[in-house]
């Protein structure tokens, strides 16, 4: 493993929930640990298992690790240090403002801007030289902070007249209001991270495309403000043996291949590591040690059962949307679920039921134009299908406040507003400005979408939300009917929302989390749709069983917790390209 | 002595507002001015709801108004502690009156207005 060469002190893993980011954080851990150096391994993964894999409980402070000589763990929930910041904020203030203000001021700090800013907050002191962490050799994180963070804390205009003057005139740092700590820290901890010597930087991906693109997106974003030491690992890759024994596993292993193939330019350059696929659950030590060996393969032979699981159809879920004649659809979900497959497999099922249907799609690899052309026109009249580039929308939305709105701004002005317009917001909000332009559309027919707001924007959208609401129950009083986008979007006969997750304990923690953010804007997600799901193939692949059988037990808490209402789409030997295969996924 | 504006803004995620719904003209031209203001000499304040709200919690004035006409009232403009404005960012104008800036009227330009927005 390169990675693993001469490491430095700081080791940061980065990539997308579900990708086994804190599974090679703790194999590397365990490496350097019993290699005899004092490690500290700081995990943020909000599904953080680091505790059970050593088989104790952590938490928030540093923790030494009973079955692993020299290490220490800690852990840190971005969302518990998000609400620790909102109290030290709002708390002092209950009671004093009225309390429809201390709520807006609540909404204002639940953003993923002030999470993530919180995140980094907690684990800057590990980054400075401090007593805490002088006696560690490497302190290895499972997460790394966002291009997007890093640039608003380095850049010099973003501090000016804030932490200093306590004066509130800066910008989207403004979640930084309530921070504790010097400016000289965090400038300390920005420092270390663009310090090669100090700090590298290892992105953790899965052999498919839409994975690598973002990885490449992140190692430009990093690599353009300094973080130029960085590794990339692919990890879980499905070993060329298992292929000879399963139609599934074969059709798996020839799409990484594929994959693998055709890796984005922009990470060629990049020392790279491929980690098999392994049987096992990487829970305990052995196991850990285990990831990151080349272990000669071997396939087991005990577990042949066929894994039975209850699978709803998509086709069925449609059923019921079909029943209501019009409305709108929006698939949600974090990048690499499948939103944009699902939404293109729930058009074509109306469409197929006569069904007038607008798909529109922001789509970054404009996929689904190449998925429905051909067969569109001629098999499917009653499907439209459009796109939106996430991208260009966003451009153009901050080439027109810059030209217009910032035209009167000085350097430093302007360049703190060029940075607000790169938040995560900015381009939700573009695409949805783009998007709510079609949604008018649903009230005749209906329309499907492969994004939707989350619960955050929405209710900054509705700013005046808590007028509508009391423009709503006046005219509830006197009978009157009166709507307004948001509620359009509250009213499930109306606007029915799908959360795309896969059956894996990240990607559905990361999906319970959309789903409650959205219940705060007073939106109850209408179905859940676990993608991709193995435990709904017939494969005898053994390897791939053990996966099945992992998500088994998710697709347990999804029924029983999450939602009453979902559907299983198996993982497809052949990618969902035309009509015909999407109706093949959507029967399941 | 120059008389100190202080400004109490709504919940804003930044003081350019670009983070929220759709970029507030008003509250773009007024970061300018209060830029302006400032570099001619005038002592302006600016507090942000999301960010400060003890500073509104702690001054009897603002925390009356906040009560009696709500948040969606804001922003409110205070010079020396007394109400002066509120509903509307102050023009380039005002703000150099409140501050005692003549000489710099003359030289520069009056910002002007959106005509989307409540000013003008």
């Amino acid at each position: 493993m390169q990675f693993l060469d001469q490491p430095p002190r700081f080791l940061f893993f980065t990539g997308k929930g579900g990708v086994g980011k804190t599974s090679i954080s703790c194999a590397t851990a365990i490496r350097l640990a019993e290699s005899g150096k004092n490690v500290l391994l700081v995990s943020t993964d909000p599904a953080s298992n680091v505790g059970q894999v050593f088989g104790i409980t952590i938490g928030n402070h540093i923790t030494r690790v009973p079955a692993v000589k020299n290490l220490d763990a800690l852990e840190i929930d971005p969302q518990a240090a998000a609400q620790g910041y909102r109290d030290r904020i709002v708390n002092p203030v209950r009671g004093l403002l009225p309390d429809d203000v201390v709520r807006g001021i609540e909404e204002q700090l639940s953003g993923a801007c002030t999470t993530e800013i919180a995140a980094f907050d907690e684990f800057t002191t590990l980054l400075i030289d401090s007593p805490v962490t002088e006696n560690y050799d490497h302190i290895i994180f499972d997460t790394a902070p966002t291009g997007h963070t890093i640039r608003l804390l380095q850049l010099p205009g973003a501090w000016s007249g804030f932490l200093e003057q306590g004066k509130g005139d800066a910008s989207c740092l403004g979640p930084l209001a309530g921070l504790e700590k010097q400016r000289e820290q965090y400038k300390a901890a920005v420092d270390a991270l663009a310090d090669g010597e100090r700090t590298r930087l290892i992105l953790v991906a899965r052999a498919q495309q839409s994975t690598l693109r973002e990885v490449a997106r992140t190692h430009e974003e990093l690599a353009a403000i300094g973080l130029k030491q960085q590794y990339l690992v692919i990890n879980g890759i499905l070993p060329k043996l298992e292929a000879e024994h399963d139609a599934l596993a074969a059709a798996i292993h020839q799409r990484e291949q594929a994959a693998l193939d055709a890796i984005p330019d922009a990470l060629k350059s990049l020392p790279l590591d491929n980690v098999a696929l392994k049987a096992f659950d990487l829970v305990g030590l052995d196991a850990l040690r285990m990831l990151l060996t080349e272990v000669p393969y071997q396939p087991r032979s005990e577990s042949r059962a066929i894994v039975k699981v209850n699978k709803p159809s998509l086709s069925s879920l449609v059923d019921s949307i079909a029943a209501d004649g019009y409305g709108l659809v929006m698939t949600m979900g974090k990048g690499g679920v499948g939103k944009t497959t699902i939404a293109a497999a729930v058009a074509v099922e109306l469409a197929r039921r006569g069904l007038p249907v607008h798909l529109t799609t922001s789509d970054p690899a404009a996929h689904l134009s190449d998925t429905l052309d051909g067969a569109l026109n001629s098999s499917l009249d009653n499907l439209t299908v459009s796109r939106i580039d996430p991208h260009e929308e966003t451009e153009r939305y901050r080439n027109h406040i810059l030209e217009t709105k910032g035209a009167k701004l000085d350097a430093e002005g302007r360049t703190l507003l060029e940075e607000d317009l790169r938040s995560p917001c900015t381009e939700e909000i573009a695409v949805f400005q783009a998007f709510s332009r079609i949604i008018r559309e649903a009230g005749k027919k209906f329309v499907v979408m492969d994004t939707a707001p989350t619960g955050h924007t929405l209710l900054l959208l509705d700013a005046t939300g808590a007028y509508h609401r009391e423009v709503a129950r006046q005219m509830d009083k006197a009978h009157m009917h009166f709507t307004t986008p948001m509620m359009q979007l509250q009213d499930p006969k109306r606007t029915k929302i799908l959360i795309v997750t896969l059956a894996e304990k990240t990607p559905v923690l990361e999906a319970a989390n959309l789903q409650s953010d959205l219940r705060r804007a007073g939106i109850e997600p209408w179905a859940w749709v676990i993608n991709n799901s193995v435990a709904a193939t017939n494969t005898t692949s053994s390897l791939l069983h053990q996966r099945a059988l992992n998500e088994l037990v998710e697709i347990d808490a999804i029924a029983k917790v999450h939602s009453d209402r979902y559907a299983v789409v198996p993982m497809m030997q052949d990618e969902p390209i035309g009509v015909q295969r999407l109706l093949d996924l959507a029967a399941g | 002595m120059a008389k100190s504006i202080q400004i109490y803004d709504p919940a804003l995620c930044c003081s350019t507002g670009v983070c929220g719904t759709e970029v507030d003209q008003q509250l773009v031209n007024f970061s300018a001015d209060a830029d302006w203001a400032k570099k001619n000499g005038a002592q302006i304040e600016r507090f942000n709801l999301a960010q400060q709200p003890m500073e509104f919690a702690n001054n009897k004035v603002v925390r009356d108004f906040l009560e009696r006409s709500g948040q969606e009232a804001l922003p409110l403009i205070l010079v020396d502690g007394e109400f002066a404005l509120a509903g509307r960012y102050p023009s380039r104008t005002e703000l150099a009156r409140w501050a005692g800036l003549t000489s710099a009227i003359e030289i520069q330009p009056v910002t002007s207005c959106y005509s989307g927005g409540k000013c003008c």
